[in-house]
């Protein structure tokens, strides 16, 4: 997949790991593997990312004597996910016109 | 490699990143190796899993900006006595014409980089507008019944379209090639702040 494409898929791929409950860095890439591949190091730097532009918010809880941080999704990031799904609905009517003429029975 | 020796050779690696961040960028990977090894998986193969340190180290450096690597190289680690000021003050206009050299030095290998793929695009829009004129002009000769000259401008015309095509190709690989390029030279000069120079000068 062309790389800038890829990009901007995994803030929101990101963002849609959270979205319905709080998740933590491993979750996360396990719960992305299925649908696109992410490196720990460029998860950090997209949960950066995102937590300057208020997209999420972090916080530490205890697991197994140790520390973890949660990640929670805020109203600009759901705000985000749903700038994505109406852009998309414009990229998906552009495919079918790409490959219109691939449909041999239409 | 243990999760103790990869945290350790993450941290003498990041060296002269702030001391916050590097906590940061330490605990992210000690928790996702913890988080694995809950899962089962070894810790030897939790650590093989993010790959080799020195490339994590590397994605690291080049995701930082280089202002905040030189602020915290210039940081002053206790502060300055008053000699020191004096001194510093004094000495300004050698240490500052160094660093306005060094800086010189950087910013023209960006200009030269880049005036090479401004001459190549340059080089091939003039082919292709000698193409187009070319074309046109025999057009307008062929008209004033000038048969030989004609014939001549359409060959130079077919020529310059021709070396147009082949420099667009080669202009690409070049712009792909400097950017790339530019990108390598940016992370060695940043590779110059961070690192285990830094760390031995904090242990001295």
């Amino acid at each position: 997949m062309d790389i800038q494409l890829k990009r901007g898929l995994l803030d929101v791929c990101v963002l849609a790991a959270i979205k319905d409950q709080d998740s933590y860095g491993y979750r996360i890439i396990k719960d992305m593997k299925p649908y696109i591949e992410i490196s720990e190091s460029t998860l950090y730097t997209i949960l950066k990312r995102l937590e300057a532009a208020h997209m999420l918010t972090v916080r530490k809880a205890e697991h197994n004597g140790r520390l973890r941080k949660y990640y929670h999704i805020t109203d600009e990031g759901l705000g985000r996910i749903e700038d994505f799904k109406q852009e998309w609905r414009e990229v998906m009517s552009i495919y079918r016109f790409v490959t219109k003429e691939d449909e041999p029975d239409e | 490699m243990n999760k103790q020796e990869f945290l350790q050779r993450l941290r003498s690696g990041l060296t002269g990143l702030p001391q916050e961040d590097i906590e940061d960028r330490v605990s992210f990977y000690d928790e996702l190796i913890d988080d694995k090894m809950e899962e089962g998986v070894s810790e030897e193969e939790a650590v093989r899993q993010i790959g080799p340190v020195d490339d994590v180290i590397s994605q690291i450096i080049s995701d930082t900006p280089l202002t905040k690597l030189v602020r915290e190289k210039v940081k002053p680690k206790r502060s300055l006595q008053a000699w020191e000021i004096v001194l510093l003050i004094l000495g300004a206009p050698i240490w500052l014409s160094l660093l306005i050299a060094l800086i010189s030095v950087i910013l023209s290998v960006y200009i030269v980089l880049w005036s090479v793929i401004i001459s190549l695009w340059t080089v091939m829009a003039v082919l292709a507008v000698s193409a187009v004129m070319c074309i046109v002009g025999t057009v307008v000769i062929a008209a004033s019944g000038n048969g030989m000259t004609a014939i001549m401008a359409l060959g130079t015309g077919m020529l310059c379209a021709g070396m147009a095509i082949f420099m667009f190709f080669g202009s690409l690989a070049a712009t792909k090639g400097v950017i790339w390029l530019t990108k390598r030279f940016a992370l060695w000069i940043k590779s110059l702040f961070v690192g285990k120079e830094g760390q031995h000068e904090q242990n001295s």
